[in-house]
This record gives C-alpha cells, structure tokens and sequence, in this order.
C-alpha cells in the first residue's frame, strides 16, 4: 500500500529524511520511531503530497508520489491528523466534520450518517453543536481523528496521535485506533510514545533521518538484545556459575544474587540450567524471563 | 478549478468570520457611517448657504472615491483573519492535506474576504445615494445618483481594488503571525488611495470618468501581477515550510 525506495528530502544543505526504504502493506500498521528532528513528519508530509521529494520514489496504492497527475487521488485516498490538531474552534464539532465532507466530495446522506456514527462512537453526539474551542485536548484529538476518517480514506497517516494528551485522553485514543486497526485500514503512525509503539504496531521502524531498523517490535528486541533468563538465587558462586558455563556458551552476568544469562532457546535450554544449579548446590527463588523494551531497543539504536 | 470545493471554503470562513464579533462589525460598522456621516456632511455645507453645483458635484465624486477606500481597508480585516487565522489555529495543514487544489483554497479565501466587504459596500452606498440625492435634488433639480461615476466606482473600481487588497494580504500572511499586525500591514493599502485623494484635493488631478478609467486600468494591471506574486506564496510547500 506504503512504498518508498530511497526517498529523500533536502531543505537546502540540510537532509531531513535519507534514503528512506519501506514498504507498508494493506491492513498493516507501521509505526515510525525517532527522536525529534529525525524527519518523521518531512517522511509524511512527502507521503502525503504536501511536500515534494528530492529523491527517491514512492508510491500509494497504484499513485506516484511525485507525479502531478496523481496528487489529487493520493489526498482524496489518505487520511492525515498532523501534530496539531488544526480544528476550528469557532465551529461545532458538526460544522468541523461537515467541512472536511464537502472538502472530500462526501455525498450529504453519507456525511451526515458518517458525522453521526463517529460522533457517537467518539461519545461526542451530546456535544456536536458545541464550539470545539470548549472542547479538552482529549475530545479535539478523537474529533480530529474523526475528521481524518469522514471519507473513509484507505492509509491512515498519524502524526504523534497522543502527544500532550493525559493518560486518560490517550488511552481512549489509542483504544480508537485498535479499533480502526480492527477494520484493517492501513495506519502510519509516527510516535516519540514506545509503548504506544508497541501496543498498536504490526511493524515498526526507527528513523534517524536514515531508517535504522525496521521489524515487528518482538523481533527488533530480540535481534538487537537477545534473550535474557534471570535467576534469582540464595546466592551466586564460582561452583554455579561454572555448571552453568559448562552448558552452553552462553553470555552470562552476575547481578548480586542473580545470573543473568543469554540464551537462545529458553523452552529447551532453561530447564537444564535449573537442574545444573540445583546439581552445584544453589537454591532459586525465581526463573523469568527478561525482554527488554522496545525503549531499550530504540535508545540503543539512536544512541549509536 | 472546482467551483463547489472553492465555496466549501468560503462558506466555512464566512460561517467563522460571523462568530468573530470584531470583525464582522468592523465589516459593518464602517460602511454604516459612511452612509449615513457622509450625507451629514453634505447636509451641513449646504446648511452653511448654497455652494456652487461644480464644487458639490466635486465633493460628491469625492465621496464616492471614500467608498473605494473603505472597501479595500474593509476586507484586509477578513482576508486576515482567513489566512492568518488558520496559522494561528494551526489548521492550515489539515486543509491542505484535502484533495482541494492551492487554487481552489486560495480562491474560496478570497470569496470569503470579497462577498462580504461588496455586500457592505453596496448596501452603505445605496444608502449613501438616497440620502444624499433628498439632500441635493432642490440644489441641483435632479438626482445626481446613480450615475456614471458612481457604476464605476461600484462595479470596476471597488471590486478590483477588494481583490487587490486580498492578494497583497496574502503575501502580508507568509511573514507575521497575527492577525492584528496582518492588518495593520495590510492597511498600508490605503496609502496610494489617500495619495489619490490628495492630488484631487489640490487640484492636480479630478475624480472624474476619465480619472477612475486610469485608476481602474492600474488597479487591474496591480492585481493581475499580485495574483501571480500570491500565488506563488500561497503553495503547500511554501506554507509548510517557509511560512513563519
């Protein structure tokens, strides 16, 4: 659905977005992960045909990037809620909606059931004829999510979706775009949130100004850290830490009275260096299993 | 260009502007006491004993001019708040994330800046006209309004110097972040009308047919050059990424 082979944007001799490489597929959702700067929104603004590239190609649905003649389709085609959310204050949530149907060129019956259906699933009906500048940043965020949906677009682009929300605000965002996720639109969501990151995402990628990785978050914390048993014992010395090494070539740390080992097979390999503990005379109190976060993935990969 | 896309946008500014209780009065306001203050000026010259028709057929055409003026200051309000208002509401981005071409948005900005400032216009000058024919018809023994000038003034100048205006706020909109130093930017569109004023005042120029022909034919040169100077501001990239 999303391609891009090198895409690039320069703003004069600064490069905001370097050979960018992806491929989103339909019904995915691809989240795009960086610091600030790193040229998450250039990446979607050039998506969206509001900025041009470069370099590079790209490519929605069967429309260019790029290409004159296809702008137009790719907009009528996409969905964007930038960072700010941009509503009308003066308007009511209604008129809000209803604008950005006409804009869109929806028929009026489908706009009115489609301003409706959102409306009352975003718990907003009661306060459609409302300014949206009474409105808290959490109802502005679901109206402008609601705005990007009016014309039942097929990409969703969602630039920092829950950034200066509350817990409670974002967590209803979020709930919203699982469900979106649900009817499997296709969502690029740019995030400085991991954990949003991770909930929400099939993929992600982490951009600095190149796109450094690009995996199912599982998948990148496992290539890039590995998997990590903690045992918890009475107390660590040479005899266990020695059976352990006497299994396998594993990476092992020692933290106080945990061993922290690397392996690569928990299933098969934990059980054998229980009993080998057990055998050089230590007494376990826990076994998990440490993963790290997508953070500590995300930090390692930026930082380096 | 799609004409329905264009007033979609239009509508929406115009649904804005009338909850903006300032301006929508400075759009009204203005052109009610032009209407009415104007005949009371001609009511008190007249007061103060008969002056000779050339001269108060001169100050009416002088008059009529003023309408030209407050109209292209009338609409820098509008205009303003059109565009840099979506800047400050930080709503542009999403607008331009539509199918809806530079041109269309562009255009519907200026409907809403243009309809209301003519609508104001003409009823103001309407007014203006009956008044000040029941204050000269025993002076001059016929109504001096409608007449050529005044349908000059109405259909050609004011329109053109309306657009006029509304391209140069456009540029004005690239480079501030309010709406109040928009406009007052923006007032420097005045400045050539007064100048205008002047030389009439001191006789080196009379607001005549002829003189309104030339300031029509300025005005049309102006806003064919503006729309090219704005259309070129007024670009996604451009708003995206220069504007400040």
């Amino acid at each position: 659905m999303i391609d891009a082979e090198n895409l690039t944007k320069k703003f004069d001799n600064l490069t905001a977005v370097d050979n960018l490489t992806l491929h989103v597929k339909e019904g995915e959702v691809f989240g795009l992960l960086g610091p600030n700067g790193a040229g998450k929104t250039t990446t979607i603004r050039m998506l969206c045909c509001l900025i041009s590239k470069t370099g590079g190609e790209a490519r929605i649905d069967d429309y260019e990037i790029g290409n004159v003649a296809d702008q137009q389709k790719i907009r009528s085609i996409i969905g964007l809620l930038p960072e700010n959310v941009g509503l009308y204050d003066a308007l009511s949530a209604y008129k809000n909606l209803d604008f950005y149907g006409r804009m869109y060129k929806v028929k009026e019956e489908q706009r009115k059931e489609r301003i409706e259906h959102f409306l009352k699933m975003l718990g907003l009906w009661e306060r459609r004829d409302a300014s949206v500048g009474t409105f808290s940043k959490g109802m502005k965020q679901k109206l402008a999510i609601a705005r990007t949906l009016i014309h039942d677009p097929k990409v969703l682009f969602l630039d920092e979706p829950t950034a200066n929300l509350d817990p409670e605000a974002s967590r209803t965002v979020r709930d919203f775009i699982l469900d979106l996720k649900k009817e499997k639109r296709t969502i690029f969501l740019n995030t400085h949130n991991l954990d949003e990151a991770e909930r929400i995402c099939d993929r992600v990628g982490i951009l600095k100004t190149r796109l450094v990785a690009v995996d199912k978050p599982e998948k990148l914390r496992e290539s890039l850290w590995g998997i990590k048993t903690e045992i918890q014992l009475d107390a660590v010395n040479d005899a266990i830490v020695a059976a352990v090494k006497r299994l396998g070539p594993w990476k092992i740390e020692i933290a106080g009275n945990k061993l922290i080992i690397g392996v690569s097979e928990p299933e098969k390999e934990n059980p054998d260096i229980v009993d080998a503990i057990g055998k050089a005379g230590g007494r376990i109190h826990f076994v998990t299993q440490v993963s790290p976060t997508l953070e500590d993935v995300y930090l390692k990969l930026v930082r380096s | 260009m799609d004409l329905e896309i264009a007033w979609t946008v239009a509508t929406k500014d115009l649904s804005i502007i009338r909850k903006k209780k300032s301006i929508f009065y400075a759009v009204i306001i203005l052109p009610l006491i032009m209407s009415i203050g104007l005949p009371a000026i001609v009511w008190v010259v007249e007061q103060r004993g008969t002056i000779p028709d050339a001269i108060l057929i001169g100050l009416l055409n002088a008059f009529s001019f003023f309408f030209v003026i407050m109209a292209s200051l009338s609409s820098i309000g509008i205009s303003s708040y059109s565009i840099v208002g979506e800047k400050v509401e930080k709503s542009l981005e999403p607008l331009l994330a539509t199918p809806a071409t530079d041109g269309e948005i562009l255009f519907g900005k200026g409907l809403a800046a243009f309809i209301p400032t003519i609508v104001a216009t003409y009823v103001s000058v309407t007014i203006f006209m009956i008044l000040t024919d029941i204050l000269t018809y025993a002076q001059l023994g016929y109504s001096y309004y409608p007449n050529l000038t005044i349908a000059l003034v109405l259909f050609l100048v004011t329109p053109l110097a309306i657009i006029l205006s509304n391209e140069l706020n456009v540029l004005v909109s690239a480079r501030v972040n309010d709406v109040r130093t928009a406009s007052q930017l923006g007032a420097i569109m005045g400045i050539p009308f007064f100048v205008i004023y002047i030389l009439a005042e001191i006789g080196l120029i009379s607001l005549d047919i002829a003189t309104f022909l030339a300031i029509s034919a300025i005005l049309l040169a102006a806003d064919i050059a503006l729309f090219y100077l704005s259309r070129t501001t007024f670009r996604r990239e451009q708003i995206l990424t220069r504007w400040k």
